[in-house]
């Protein structure tokens, strides 16, 4: 049963990595990974709204669309579900910290459009994961995208200071980048 | 009527998504109770930083109010006062890139403090009027005088004396604010090393007077 679970994990984090493998939520991968303060920030906030959302749209479809013969449903009821954890977690990062709230700006109400969020739910629900395989599932879904973001930004700490030729500078280099780790992250397609 | 929804599958989508979405809607008004931010924190860590010499030469009346501004959006480098030390902490604070003081609202001086010639006061009270911090002592048609250790500096005083009996002369510095001047022997090869340098002694400066 545990290593059911550690094969999930290991699986939502490396081999069908939601960014590098799977190539979902690309945006806040790009887009907030210039810092490596920022990213880690934008990590923990991507963690929590993941591992949420995966939970809540679990029992949202298990609980209330199931027995309502509703399943059709789901994506506009799972979007709903995220929607509502975004809101909750801003509102609770808008409070304990304000400075992470400034940084982050538009990308935290932005988690809500990230497609890797509605993925886990969907992916959950189509392999038939049970309460808790769909929590591990969406921790090691938001794991992996947080050790990507974090190892991107600091690479891209160094890419700002590095030579790199004028056609291939600022976003070009690092489109170039997360090809090359997406390479990387393809080495673990044998594991399991 | 429960019979007609379960036959009807359209209202009973219907009414499902209002029901989630009414429930949705109750847990975020409770949030929004329950987290509610009351004003916002940064202008508070931002006024923290800024001299408090009250003195108006960024354009704003105060410091609080230019901190509301700064937080609004408004350029960090108006605060002549602060000087680049004050800068670099903003910078630091947002996140944002340091720059160099604005010329346009004063320039970067040695601390002063006002002094008035006590013989020549007549008594008139306008520069304790003038005073933002009441750090001036005195009453109608007596003499006058500044609590030096009180007195932030910023000129305000001088412009309305009728008789022109205050002059600033730099603060007396004791043991706790003294700082050595390195004497800039290169200064674009020397640049970075004396900015860091005297941005920590003044900072050990304002540690110790908050001590004593």
């Amino acid at each position: 049963m545990l290593s059911e679970f550690a094969v999930l994990l290991v699986g939502a984090i490396f081999i069908n990595n939601f960014v590098l493998v799977q190539f979902l939520g690309l945006c806040p991968f790009m887009g907030v990974s210039n810092k490596l303060e920022t990213a880690i920030g934008m990590s923990a906030a991507t963690t929590f709204v993941l591992t949420l959302a995966s939970v809540c749209s679990y029992l949202t479809y298990t609980y209330i669309l199931i027995p309502l013969d509703l399943a059709y449903l789901r994506t506009i009821a799972f979007i709903l579900v995220i929607a509502v954890v975004v809101q909750f977690t801003e509102m609770v990062v808008h409070k304990t910290s304000p400075l992470l709230y400034k940084v982050l700006g538009i990308f935290l109400p932005l988690i809500t459009t990230n497609c890797a969020v509605l993925g886990v739910a969907l992916l959950n629900i189509n392999q038939q994961h049970s309460f808790i395989e769909s929590a591990v599932y969406g921790f090691g879904a938001a794991a992996g995208f947080s050790l990507v973001l974090v190892f991107f930004s600091a690479m891209r700490e160094r890419l700002a200071v590095a030579d790199v030729p004028e056609p291939f500078q600022g976003s070009a280099i690092g489109m170039i980048t997360a090809g090359l780790m997406s390479l990387a992250f393809m080495g673990f397609a044998g594991l399991v | 009527m429960i019979e007609f929804i379960i036959n009807n599958p359209f209202l009973a989508a219907v009414i499902a998504l209002v029901a989630l979405g009414l429930v949705f809607g109750a847990i975020l008004g409770f949030g929004a109770v329950k987290f509610a931010v009351d004003g916002d924190p940064i202008v508070d860590q931002i006024n923290a930083i800024l001299p408090q010499t009250q003195c108006g030469q960024c354009g704003y009346p105060g410091c609080k109010p230019y901190a509301e501004a700064i937080a609004n959006g408004d350029a960090i480098n108006k605060c002549p006062p602060g000087g680049e030390a004050g800068i670099i902490e903003l910078a630091n604070l947002l996140d944002v890139e340091p720059m160099a003081l604005d010329d346009e609202h004063g320039v970067e001086d040695v601390k002063k403090v006002a002094y008035i010639r006590e013989d020549e006061c007549i008594g008139c009270t306008k520069c304790i009027q003038a005073c933002p911090i009441d750090a001036i002592l005195g009453a109608a048609k007596q003499m006058h005088t500044v609590i030096a250790k009180e007195c932030t500096g910023c000129d305000l005083c001088v412009e309305p004396c009728p008789v022109d009996c205050i002059d600033m002369i730099p603060a007396v510095e004791g043991t706790g604010a003294w700082k050595w001047d390195i004497p800039d022997r290169n200064p674009t090869y020397n640049a970075n090393i004396i900015v860091t340098d005297r941005s920590s002694l003044d900072r050990d400066a304002g540690d110790s007077g908050k001590a004593a």
